[in-house]
């Protein structure tokens, strides 16, 4: 695998793998500069698990940057919040809710972000099609939106 | 029955003055609100004129950039990135290319980087004017607005001038940049910088001391360096808080490490201190423009890898390797493919860490892009900067903030 | 009688004419500016470009005092209602301009979250090509707009 590394930790270990990471004073990652998900669904290479999270760590003190890397699985993947060690990690959490349907457990608010509460799904799974509209006012005739739809989808997959 | 509070019950008397009591006024901001230049929706509710409550609402410019970008080639999301921060597409562009030669393993040649760092300075002047002009504006001083813009005007036609389009500019490829410099970049820069001191000058001399400015800015929208690392905030918001962390100094890339520059550092946290450091470096950016001129090199702008770079336009027609080639990196199913893996790229953005988290499944689309928007973070502290202050202070602040809703929302 | 006493002080003219032209110098615009299109409508509304030379487009930020809604980048189905609802606020005669390839067909953000085209959820008077347009469109755009406004017949309610 070629790019940056990442210290791959099982969900159950993550809690106390970051809150040891934050607060040990000889590491003292003080920011959580981005907590991500990913959905290996498509992937060729086999992974330990459907979906990823990972949290970009950067220690003021070490000068240093550390990417943590958690693999879970396909049915309700789950995860402890990280938003009692950072306050910035309750939004990116909302996010990775909101685009993937990854639970965070004891997150004070764990609602949609980007996307409105009547939307269904999650949109960044790769199961989630690209031009699957779900509008929230009834759109004027203007347009057939099954033919819009078709021409999206031929002009993302050209072949 | 005697009259008189005194034989009132206390419990009693709590319920009267519950009765008289002023609910909360609760206030709607936004999506279209004119102080919000991007759309966001702010939930308040006053007591007073106090801010006692707040909500934060994003999401109205969600245009599904990472979902999209997977669905294109390496090269195809370059336009894409324009519109993340579109106050300053040329850093998105250089932070996104970076990534994608990170994962590569190839570097752009030393010209080409001098041009991206020439042009991320520019980027980041024109996006501190942009802020800078559209806060005082809201405060109330039109006039810094005016000058603001024009200056920027003269930015926006010197990047017209390298890469043909004013803001939309998609002027980075994976392994180098789209054209080189125009001949006379130089003395055009020197008139271009010229204008934007004077306009520096002028809007100093105009909000720096002026009372209203410094009533409306200083002490509000304070956030102390604790909690702004707390929450992840990045960019000049983080410098105003007094935390020196910049990554083109922590984690230099491009040829930053070979260029002289003061990363501007405050301590109080306020909008003031915002608004100080990013007048102050838009000078240190400007210098950074004069020294890279000065040390560039001769040279390719793009690498001569023929598995990344197109061939030169003359040999495309003169000869059949060539053809080849370049029908090899634009078909469909062909194209630049870095090897699986993933990488983390962070840059220097106008607002803050710009990050790209690009994952590779060794085809020709990118599997996942992620951005690391600035603005998010910042974003996410914004409730706590404005609690508990005026409700006309809201306005100075989220200006302090220059959320992009492009970079925001994605 | 009349007539020599008048002389030329008087212009005769049609109704419809003299509304018109009065409607197409005095628009006031609501911008309803979502994305990077902004960035261009605050150059073309500043100092450089000066849309307030035409007699038109001088900002009003309330929907009911605006006859000319401009819809500036991209709308997503979550401002989607928003946007309705400000176009339904506002009093006739009112004239809609799409700014930017997005606001007239999504552009190329073909997907789940955008609008494909505003002319989806409200009807649309003009369409401003350019991602972003230049002032120069936008400007042109502008004198069409105020062309057509001339040229139409005049509500008188």
């Amino acid at each position: 695998m070629a790019g940056s590394p990442a210290a791959v930790v099982s969900a159950g270990a993550l809690a106390g793998v970051l809150a040891f990471l934050k607060d040990d004073p000889e590491t003292g990652f003080a920011f959580l500069m981005d907590l991500a998900a990913a959905d290996y669904l498509k992937f060729p290479s086999p992974r330990p698990g459907r979906f990823a999270v990972s949290y970009q760590l950067y220690s003021p003190k070490l000068g240093a940057r550390l990417c943590v890397k958690a693999y879970l699985p396909a049915e309700n993947p789950s995860l402890p919040t990280a938003s009692g060690l950072w306050a910035g990690a309750d939004w990116f959490e909302r996010e990775a809710w909101d685009m993937y349907g990854i639970r965070f457990e004891g997150h004070p608010n764990l609602k949609r972000i980007l996307m409105y509460e009547e939307f269904e799904g999650h949109a960044l799974r790769k199961d989630y099609p690209l031009g699957r509209m779900q509008p929230l006012v009834p759109m004027r005739d203007a347009i057939d939106y099954e033919k819009v739809r078709q021409q999206s989808r031929r002009a993302s997959n050209p072949s | 029955m005697p009259l008189g509070l005194e034989q009132k019950d206390p419990a009693a008397a709590r319920a009267g003055e519950d009765e008289f009591r002023i609910e909360p006024t609760a206030i709607n901001m936004g999506p279209s609100h004119p102080a919000m230049h991007g759309t966001i929706r702010l939930m308040l509710k006053l007591d007073g004129e106090k801010v006692v409550w707040a909500d934060v609402e994003i999401g109205y410019l969600h245009r599904a950039f990472e979902k999209t970008v997977e669905h294109k080639t390496w090269n195809q999301a370059v336009p894409y990135t324009d519109r993340l921060n579109y106050c300053s597409p040329l850093i998105n562009n250089v932070g996104y290319a970076l990534a994608v030669e990170k994962l590569l393993g190839v570097e752009a040649p030393e010209r080409c980087q001098y041009i991206r760092v020439i042009m991320s300075e520019l980027s980041r002047v024109a996006d501190h004017l942009t802020c800078i002009g559209a806060s005082a504006m809201e405060m109330g001083a039109f006039t810094a607005f005016l000058y603001f813009i024009k200056a920027r005007e003269y930015i926006w036609q010197l990047i017209e001038e390298v890469t043909g389009a004013r803001l939309t500019i998609s002027y980075t490829r994976v392994g180098g940049v789209t054209k080189d410099l125009p001949l006379n970049f130089g003395e055009r820069f020197a008139f271009v910088a010229g204008k934007t001191r004077e306009a520096l000058a002028e809007v100093d001399a105009l909000l720096s001391r002026n009372r209203i400015f410094l009533d409306r800015t200083r002490g509000v929208g304070v956030m102390p360096a604790d909690r702004a690392v707390q929450y992840g905030f990045t960019g000049p918001m983080l410098r105003a808080s007094g935390v020196d962390y910049d990554v083109r100094r922590n984690f230099p890339y491009l040829v930053y490490d070979r260029l002289r520059f003061e990363v501007p550092v405050a301590t109080e946290g306020d909008n003031y201190a915002r608004y100080r450091v990013r007048l102050e470096e838009m000078r240190q950016s400007l210098s950074i423009v004069e020294q890279a001129l000065e040390g560039m090199p001769e040279g390719p702008v793009n690498v001569a890898d023929p598995r990344v770079a197109l061939p030169d336009k003359k040999d495309v027609y003169t000869n059949i390797e060539a053809l080849m080639n370049h029908f090899k990196l634009l078909m469909p199913g062909h194209g630049i493919r870095p090897p699986a893996g993933e990488v983390y790229q962070a840059v220097e953005g106008a607002n803050g860490e710009l990050g790209f988290w690009v994952i590779s499944d060794g085809s020709d689309r990118p599997y996942r892009v992620r951005v690391r928007p600035p603005c998010f973070a910042l974003m996410s502290g914004l409730e706590e900067m404005i609690v508990g202050g005026q409700v006309a202070d809201v306005i100075a602040t989220f200006g302090s903030v220059n959320m992009i809703a492009g970079e925001l929302d994605r | 009688m009349t007539e020599d006493t008048l002389q030329d002080a008087v212009l005769t003219t049609r109704l419809d004419k003299v509304l018109g032209w009065a409607r197409k110098y005095s628009l006031f615009n609501y911008p309803f500016v979502t994305a990077c299109c902004g960035m261009e409508y605050m150059a073309t509304s500043s100092s450089h470009y000066d849309t307030d030379r035409f007699g038109a487009v001088f900002p009003r930020f309330s929907p009911r005092q605006a006859d000319l809604l401009m819809v500036v980048g991209t709308v997503n189905h979550k401002q989607a209602p928003v946007l309705k609802r400000i176009y339904d606020q506002m009093c006739e005669p009112k004239w809609v301009v799409a700014f930017g390839v997005c606001a007239t067909s999504g552009g190329f953000y073909q997907n789940y979250a955008t609008v494909p085209g505003v002319d989806c959820v409200i009807p649309v008077d003009m369409y401003i090509p350019g991602c972003p347009p230049r002032p120069e469109t936008v400007i042109d755009a502008l004198m069409k707009l105020q062309e057509r406004i001339q040229g139409q017949k005049q509500a008188l309610v």
